[in-house]
């Protein structure tokens, strides 16, 4: 809920002042037309106290219901509203308190039109006050999330292209292309193909779905590349079984890249990545599977390492917390993601 | 003079392997493409000087020098830049960032020969393990030797440690081992929402206590869930309230 503007100091002093110069004022007036100081006195005080009571009422209501730009008719019928309460309560209890003032009630009923007049102006003054208050603070408070919202998803696309680049990914296989230059120059110049169409692939113009035979393309140079750094060591088994399928940009990457960190740069043996696309009912399942070593590492169960981040992203994409699992069997970790098609 | 190559990379190794043919004094004597092998070879072969790659499988760089008692004097090989204030603690030679020259390789080389007592250099080395360093440790983990063997040990599993001299009882649910660090150095680099030193000679996991009970003047005992009662001095009392909360 916004700060109401009562809550605000200047709002305070200002209302204040204008509720004591409007007494004097009238206390004036109603001296100046001929009452009695003792008169004058009482209503000035009982009538504006009333006043002042009846904004604060207007204040308070406004900052649990703000009318919609279209409805500040409903705006208006309240200040006539409570205009017509105060003129009766003031009246009423003006009469009360001055019964044995002579001719008080006539005069009461005389200017009964012009207080009403003046009550439904101070209102409605006060009321306008309010809205535009109200809406101001909404206006800031929508902006400050836009700002937010907008820090926020640069920072995603920023994280994003430091991810893509992996500069020790890069560094790593230019230092193997290093070595082989001089012993075997022929896979050297392979290498730097494959190396150059795998950058290619995440320069490339993003869109927000990609087919699934892309992305699957695009991974395997990912994984030859690491094929040629650890030789022998890795071997990969890629499955498609849902042809024409479609998946979010960046999402299975990160899962591979985390079954590679797990599974190859963290163990020692020959080891296999599987990675095995099927349909079912209108979502594509992927299952990634990788072996860790549980000596060394114990890949959290829930989002294993860099798994969260997808997680998220489901749950953006789809508002879905089921779309990812992972299970733990022997050695072997597999994560599970479940992609409704668009 | 010998040398050893270690990194899980085989073209990384090769590579080396190629540069340091312009410098027939080095003979390489073995190969090793983890942590754990790199142990071992370095017990067997005593070499003088250390080819090393970081981020390995088992156990990375670091954590491999911390377990060799005299370490020979090590050059760096990594990919990763942000280990460079590391490896210059631990006293290496040089660190070179892959891919790199024959030229840098050949400085990092001239470098290590140009040691006017070679000896000495394998001294400050071994001091790694003594070194102050406020970073974080490696990957939440500590490494230990035990026996033969080689025990990872992750943080969140320590019930507490012990001072030993200058060595460091470390008591989990596995068992006690001793490492060649100070109190003081584990004081800094344990997460400090989870590890406080509640006494000299004593750091204890607060997700272990249970409870604490006053102990003679102005001291607390705090009793672990193995049932372990552990001293806790006046100023411990303080840090230990202000890490609960109460």
């Amino acid at each position: 809920m916004p700060t109401s503007v009562l809550k605000t100091t200047r709002f305070r002093t200002a209302f204040g002042i204008w509720c004591s110069s409007w007494t004097a004022l009238h206390f004036y007036i109603l001296t100046k037309i001929g009452l009695s100081y003792h008169v004058a006195l009482y209503d000035s005080v009982v009538s504006n106290l009333l006043l002042a009571g009846a904004t604060i009422v207007v204040a308070v209501s406004l900052q649990f219901y703000l009318p919609e730009s279209n409805k500040y008719s409903y705006l208006l019928g309240l200040c006539v509203v409570l205009s017509i309460i105060w003129v009766s309560i003031s009246g009423a209890l003006l009469l009360f308190l001055l019964h044995d003032a002579t001719a008080y009630g006539a005069f009461f009923s005389h200017s009964i039109l012009v207080r009403g007049a003046m009550g439904f102006l101070t209102i409605s003054c006060m009321a306008l006050l309010n809205v535009l208050w109200y809406t101001l603070q909404d206006q800031k408070e929508t902006d400050k999330r836009k700002t937010e919202a907008e820090r926020l998803s640069k920072e995603a696309e920023l994280n994003n292209l430091r991810q893509q680049l992996q500069p020790h990914f890069l560094f790593n296989s230019l230092n193997s292309i290093n070595a082989l230059i001089v012993q075997q120059p022929q896979k050297a110049r392979a290498m730097i193909e494959q190396l150059s169409d795998f950058l290619r692939g995440t320069l490339k113009e993003q869109k927000e779905w990609i087919p699934l035979e892309e992305e699957l393309q695009h991974l395997e140079l990912y994984l030859a590349i690491e094929k040629v750094r650890f030789g022998h060591r890795l071997s990969t088994s890629i499955l498609n079984e849902a042809p024409n399928a479609q998946l979010p940009l960046m999402l299975l990457q990160p899962i591979v890249e985390n079954a590679i960190k797990f599974g190859l740069y963290d163990t020692t043996d020959d080891i296999t990545i599987v990675i095995e696309a099927k349909r079912k009912e209108n979502n594509l399942i992927l299952h990634i599977t990788n072996p860790f070593d549980p000596e060394t590492s114990v890949p959290n169960r829930g989002t294993g390492f860099g798994l969260s981040s997808v997680q998220r992203r489901l749950y953006l994409l789809f508002a879905r917390q089921d779309l990812l699992q992972t299970s733990i069997n022997n050695n072997l970790f597999t994560t599970i993601i479940k992609i409704p098609q668009p | 003079m010998k040398a050893i190559i270690i990194d899980d990379e085989p073209l990384a190794r090769s590579m080396v392997k190629e540069y340091l043919q312009v410098f027939p004094q080095i003979e390489v004597v073995a190969e090793c493409g983890d942590g754990f092998e790199g142990i071992k070879s370095v017990i067997n072969h005593k070499p003088d000087l250390l080819f090393l790659d970081i981020q390995m499988p088992k156990i990375n760089g670091f954590e491999m020098l911390e377990l060799i008692e005299e370490p020979p004097a090590v050059i760096f090989t990594t990919a990763f830049d942000e280990y460079a204030i590391r490896a210059f603690e631990a006293h290496a030679i040089d660190y070179l960032l892959k891919p790199f020259s024959q030229e840098r390789f050949g400085k990092a080389v001239i470098k290590y020969l140009g040691q006017p007592a070679i000896l000495q250099q394998k001294k400050a080395t071994s001091q790694l393990a003594q070194s102050p360093t406020h970073l974080p440790l490696q990957n939440d983990r500590i490494v230990v030797k035990t026996g033969g063997k080689i025990k990872i040990i992750v943080v969140s599993q320590i019930v507490y440690m012990e001072a030993a001299d200058d060595y460091t009882k470390i008591y989990t649910a596995d068992g006690v081992f001793l490492k060649n660090k100070t109190m003081s150095f584990y004081e800094q680099s344990l997460p400090a929402n989870s590890f406080v030193r509640t006494h000299r000679s004593y750091i204890v996991n607060v997700q272990e206590i249970t409870r604490i009970e006053p102990y003679e003047k102005e001291n607390h005992l705090a009793i672990l869930r193995s049932g372990a009662r552990i001293p806790v001095s006046k100023s411990g009392y303080t840090k230990l309230k202000a890490v609960l909360g109460i």
